[in-house]
């Protein structure tokens, strides 16, 4: 079986899911497409079940928050075809403020945790997860910790002042949160 | 006579393992549901130690990040920091010399050879065979000696640099890097005579916790609990880094997935790592280069502090890097190393800024352990316990 190149997935992708692939870039070692969320499930499923590409490990995935961008939430999934030693990546973005995704479980039974976790962090809903809870964070923890606006130290702390390090996080105010 | 249908009835037991039992090895809690001494199902509740290490390191400059990686793994922390450094190098594109690399592979294959050594010690403790894990304790202390040479620390190691390391390896190091090699080989043969065709080790190991290669691929399992169930992914064969590619080794694959079979690979790997280490010495001895222990990357290689205070550069460079000045290049990187439980990867978003923009950690302990009651169903309890403890799960690689 012959090693598919990155052009042989694009092409691929294109002629099943037609306009699935919003856009594609290089990553220093990795080709990371950007899909439509709509696709998800069904391209991860038939990147797994194809004979030639074999993308049978899903190796991560996690969330990621761009705050400033007309789609601040995005997931990123890293698959692997192992047969081949093919590694690609996709990204996938949602502009809606309490974003949902395909859960990957019928795929990967890997995708679990992970989803878990980007639920935890993000607050992400997974449609079919049989069990989206919370996994590393206490249960009645009431914020989504990673996403940007929350700062990394306790808000209710007023002893340190670390404007001069930079590690305020951006456009927040801690006063204004607390109230809130 | 019949029997009253509340009687007749089946009853399960609920059983908390855990939090701090101290047959789990750290902390996690199991709730199992037992029938008699069989476990029926299992939920597993992680996260005690959670410490924030992926927010953190978006507060974090690159070079204070080390200190986060090691408190992953902490069996085999050099990988976790070599790791990093090998991730922001990855993104600066910086090539480091031959001879950094292989005193990298020197003190990773130290590192795999501990993490497999406490892990299978450990499953003979959970068998019943104490002796094997306090005779051969004392050359994990040896190689965490090892460690102190080099970098001063010997848990929590943040060992090297981003582009090498803060200073040669002295002779010291060198000696007992040497005597390690030559000595610890006699331990581990006594080890494995004592355990590896032990009736009764075997008895208690064999076909507890199994689990098929197509399973553990779908669970995303990696390093020694996949190859044990027949899947020859290694990273450092697969996608090498840090000259991997010069070695000669084998990657040992088991069967049947199950506590003897991950026993015997990590076993294999020890010896394995006992070849890389000694082909890393003579592949030193032949090098040219006898002095380099970094790369010229003088704006991220926090110079040595004797230079700071005495020469000019290094001091500006040093200021540099400490506030943040100096450039860095925007995208997205992963780099995966073979930690001691597998595939280790960081996933770096750069936007330029000083710190990372997000900073992902694959953790190969969080992503198999959700397999664990699949594993133990059907099975005692007391075989659970060992199922978890041949696993190697590291409450500090799975929380984060």
């Amino acid at each position: 079986m012959e090693r598919p190149t990155i052009g042989d997935i694009r092409d691929a992708l294109n002629a099943k899911f037609s306009g699935a692939i919003v856009s594609e870039e290089e990553q220093y070692d990795f080709t990371v497409f950007t899909i439509r969320k709509e696709s998800l499930l069904e391209i991860a499923r038939y990147l797994y079940n194809d004979e030639q590409f074999q993308f049978r490990y899903l190796t991560t995935a996690c969330g990621i928050h761009y705050p400033s961008s007309p789609e601040p939430f995005a997931m990123m999934y890293q698959l692997h075809s192992l047969v081949h030693n093919v590694r690609i990546r996709f990204k996938t973005y949602s502009a809606s403020k309490d974003p949902e995704f395909d859960s990957l479980i019928p795929v990967f039974s890997a995708a679990n945790w992970m989803e878990r976790e980007a639920y935890d962090f993000y607050g992400f809903r997974f449609k079919g997860h049989p069990n989206l809870k919370r996994i590393l964070n206490v249960e009645d923890m009431d914020y989504f910790p990673m996403r940007k606006e929350y700062p990394v130290e306790d808000l209710t702390r007023e002893d340190k002042d670390d404007t001069m390090f930079g590690r305020e996080a951006s456009g927040y105010d801690r006063k204004k949160l607390m109230k809130e | 006579m019949e029997l009253s249908k509340d009687i007749a009835e089946k009853e399960y037991t609920t059983l908390n393992l855990g939090p701090t039992h101290p047959a789990t090895h750290g902390i996690f809690q199991n709730i199992l549901k037992m029938d008699g001494e069989i476990v029926v199902d299992a939920e597993q509740t992680i996260g005690y130690i959670h410490r924030a290490f992926e927010k953190l390191g978006e507060h974090k400059p690159f070079y204070q990040i080390t200190t986060l990686t090691d408190r992953m793994n902490y069996c085999s922390s050099p990988i976790n920091n070599m790791g990093w450094h090998m991730t922001v190098e990855k993104l600066i594109r910086c090539e480091l010399p031959k001879r950094v690399e292989y005193m990298r592979v020197i003190i990773m294959e130290l590192a795999r050879i501990t993490d497999h050594l406490i892990c299978n010690s450990v499953v003979g403790v959970d068998t019943g065979a104490m002796t094997g894990f306090l005779h051969i304790y004392q050359w994990r202390e040896f190689v965490y000696e090892i460690y102190e040479e080099i970098c001063g620390a010997r848990l929590t190691t943040n060992i090297g640099r981003i582009g090498g390391f803060e200073r040669d390896f002295n002779d010291i190091a060198w000696r007992k890097i040497k005597h390690f090699i030559k000595e610890y080989p006699k331990s581990l043969k006594e080890f494995e005579k004592l355990l590896m065709r032990n009736r009764i080790f075997m008895d208690r190991t064999i076909g507890t916790g199994p689990i098929s290669g197509e399973r553990a691929l779908n669970y995303g399992f990696s390093g020694p609990n996949l190859r044990a169930a027949g899947v020859d992914y290694d990273v450092r064969v697969m996608n090498p880094y840090s000259s991997y590619q010069d070695f000669e080794f084998i990657i040992p694959v088991g069967t049947q997935g199950d506590t003897y079979d991950r026993f015997m690979v990590r076993q294999h790997e020890m010896w394995e790592s006992l070849s890389i280490i000694t082909q890393a010495l003579e592949k030193l001895e032949q090098l040219e280069d006898k002095t380099s222990f970094h790369a010229e990357v003088p704006e991220f290689y926090l110079p040595p502090k004797e230079k700071v205070y005495n020469e000019m550069e290094a001091l500006i460079y040093h200021f540099k890097i400490v506030m943040g000045e100096t450039e860095v290049p925007k995208g997205e990187v992963y780099h995966c190393v073979e930690g001691g439980n597998g595939e280790l990867g960081f996933y770096l978003i750069s936007d330029g800024g000083r710190q990372p923009y997000r900073l992902h950690l694959r953790r190969p302990c969080f992503i198999y352990y959700q397999a664990y009651p699949e594993m133990i169903r059907g099975g005692f309890l007391s075989d659970a316990i060992l199922t978890m403890s041949s696993m190697n799960v590291i409450a500090g690689e799975l929380d984060s």
